[in-house]
């Protein structure tokens, strides 16, 4: 015990930080989470500690889930997610493609098209919200306006006030801010594929298009999935955008992490709790597979 | 902006050139290649184009109908009203980003330097459990953290958003670390470790000064990470002690009505130091992304 503590006291003490830490503010606090989400911790009362809870089981959950209101924010979460991961790897992919044999002001594209992840969604959220005015005809400002200057007023259309599909809408600002992420991590992968790859398989008389089809694209499945990842978690949190653009009270854009915001800030600590907890549960169906895959590589 | 990065790998970059072939067909490829890739820098430009003429408008000239047009005068109105409202949450932000950077790139190094090259039994288990933080939905235990934050006395503002951005930092940036421990040589660190020197000389002496580059992708990631943060300033802020997320948004809904361009030229404002580390250092930034998603 003395030679195990000896030879790896030092390297645990100096990580012993990050794992109070992160075991406190992330393992303790996602206990402490499912707690209160099975509590009747529902009033002003309750939350500030005056007035005692009572474990209510599953009940808040399975209420939720009953409530139009919340299964709305569940289909526009799906919806959401759909529409932000496949414009966001679509758009990215296509630019990778494109900018990934040299080409002249190459640089400068990558630059352009990355630079979207630099600004705040809070910041992009305001040119977005005027973009995305639903104004039409004399008053359109706006996407709406451009559309009538170019001659395609039929395009004209209420973005983010569709009650069924506004939430779409905000799916574009998203896309914008994170295609050149993709993008990015696509052009690694096209330059991971060796050079001789190709080669051979020109050699052998594959056409260019075949060279792509039958050599290039499969050696991306690895950037895939990881930028289906990232992308797919950052929209099932996504928060900020819907906050900027729209409101928490607009019904036709509400997500998950929308409502917790709202039930906490009703002081119904024991719904807002719950609500965090599906965005975990929901999280944690993309994330764990992902991370034991990533662990077992890293072991072999 | 919340962003985090993957753990997959990506082979290093090889940039050697493609053997261009010349074809009946190629010239027109790449006429319409340069195309499509023009329309795609218009289309990311639109929302800048109407930032800044927006922001330079007068107040009658920001009607519908000019809405794409250029501005008839120009004026700086809206930015000195933007910068008067921002500038103390603008210093702020700098109180919160500049030690919640620091410390957390300083653990994560210390992380990264014992999870790669001084490694204990269980490291892989304690490095994917660090990892899933980085992907934690903080709505899943914001009700929780406020709580504590109140019981513990860690006052709201400035230094309960240094807490979280140094906690919730741990795990990108003892990623971004560890992978980069990965990837420089391991003989100095090796070589030392036979001499029989101990862990936190080797540590001080040679695994800090080869972690230099390593800190400039950290540091600017947590940077932009901070300052771009907008959910730990709804949750653990007011407009009157928090960032300059949380006050731009409060200028925007409240310019809502009467004047776009005050909001335009805030946004502006409130971006310009992340867009200046982006040009500026924008190989670092690239790399900070390469490397969080390049496995070690």
């Amino acid at each position: 015990m003395k030679g195990l503590l000896g030879r790896y006291g030092a390297p645990l003490l100096m990580i012993l930080p990050s794992i109070l830490l992160i075991g406190v503010f992330v393992y303790g606090l996602l206990g402490a989470n499912f707690w209160t989400s099975m509590t009747d911790n529902h009033t002003a009362g309750q939350a500030s500690g005056r007035k005692p809870v009572v474990f209510v089981g599953l009940s808040n959950y399975l209420d939720l889930l009953a409530t139009e209101d919340f299964r709305h924010s569940l289909v526009n979460l799906v919806l959401f997610t759909v529409t932000f991961l496949v414009g966001a790897l679509v758009v990215g992919f296509v630019w990778a493609w494109l900018l990934e044999r040299p080409i002249v002001g190459g640089r400068a594209f990558q630059t352009v098209y990355l630079f979207p992840m630099a600004i705040s969604f809070v910041a992009s959220g305001v040119v977005w919200r005027w973009l995305l005015n639903s104004n039409q005809g004399e008053s359109a400002s706006g996407l709406n306006r451009l559309f009538q200057m170019i001659g395609l007023d039929s395009l004209q259309n209420p973005w983010w006030n569709n009650v069924t599909f506004g939430i779409t809408a905000i799916a574009l600002p998203a896309i914008w801010q994170l295609s050149g992420y993709v993008m990015a991590l696509f052009l690694a992968g096209f330059r991971g594929v060796p050079e001789e790859l190709r080669e051979a398989a020109r050699m052998d008389g594959a056409s260019e298009w075949q060279v792509y089809r039958l050599v290039i694209f499969p050696q991306l499945t690895p950037v895939l999935m990881s930028a289906v990842v990232i992308i797919a978690h950052m929209s099932l949190k996504s928060f900020d955008l819907i906050m900027s653009i729209s409101s928490p009270s607009a019904y036709q854009t509400k997500v998950p992490a929308v409502d917790m915001f709202v039930f906490k800030s009703s002081f119904d600590y024991a719904n807002s709790a719950a609500v965090g907890a599906f965005l975990l549960i929901i999280i944690a169906f993309l994330i764990i597979p992902y991370l034991v895959q990533q662990h077992r590589s890293r072991t072999r | 902006m919340s962003t985090s990065a993957s753990t997959t790998s990506v082979a290093a970059p090889a940039p050697t050139p493609s053997s261009q072939r010349p074809g009946t067909g190629f010239r027109w490829a790449r006429l319409l290649r340069y195309l499509v890739v023009l329309a795609g820098v218009v289309v990311v430009l639109i929302p800048v184009y109407i930032l800044v003429i927006t922001s330079f408008k007068g107040i009658g000239d920001a009607t519908p109908s000019r809405a794409w047009a250029l501005p008839t005068t120009w004026t700086t109105e809206n930015w000195t009203q933007a910068w008067d409202t921002l500038a103390p949450s603008i210093l702020r932000s700098l109180q919160m980003v500049i030690p919640s950077t620091i410390i957390s790139a300083v653990l994560g190094c210390m992380n990264g330097f014992v999870l790669s090259r001084w490694r204990f039994p269980g490291a892989d288990i304690v490095f994917t459990l660090i990892l899933f933080g980085m992907f934690l939905p903080y709505q899943a235990v914001m009700i929780p953290l406020m709580q504590m934050l109140l019981w513990a006395g860690v006052p709201n503002g400035v230094p309960s958003l240094i807490l979280l951005h140094v906690v919730f930092g741990i795990p990108i940036t003892t990623l971004i670390f560890r992978n980069y421990f990965e990837s420089v040589p391991h003989e100095l660190i090796e070589s030392a470790k036979v001499d029989g020197a101990g862990m936190f000389r080797t540590f001080w002496h040679i695994g800090l000064p080869l972690a230099v580059p390593g800190f400039v992708v950290v540091l600017i990631w947590q940077f932009t990470n901070a300052w771009n943060d907008f959910l730990f300033a709804v949750f653990f802020s007011s407009p009157a002690n928090g960032p300059v997320t949380l006050a731009l948004n409060n200028l925007a809904n409240g310019a809502l009505l009467t004047n776009y361009g005050i909001s335009m030229a805030g946004a502006l404002l409130a971006s310009l130091p992340t867009l200046v580390v982006y040009i500026l250092l924008s190989k670092y930034f690239l790399a900070g992304l390469m490397q969080g998603s390049v496995k070690g």
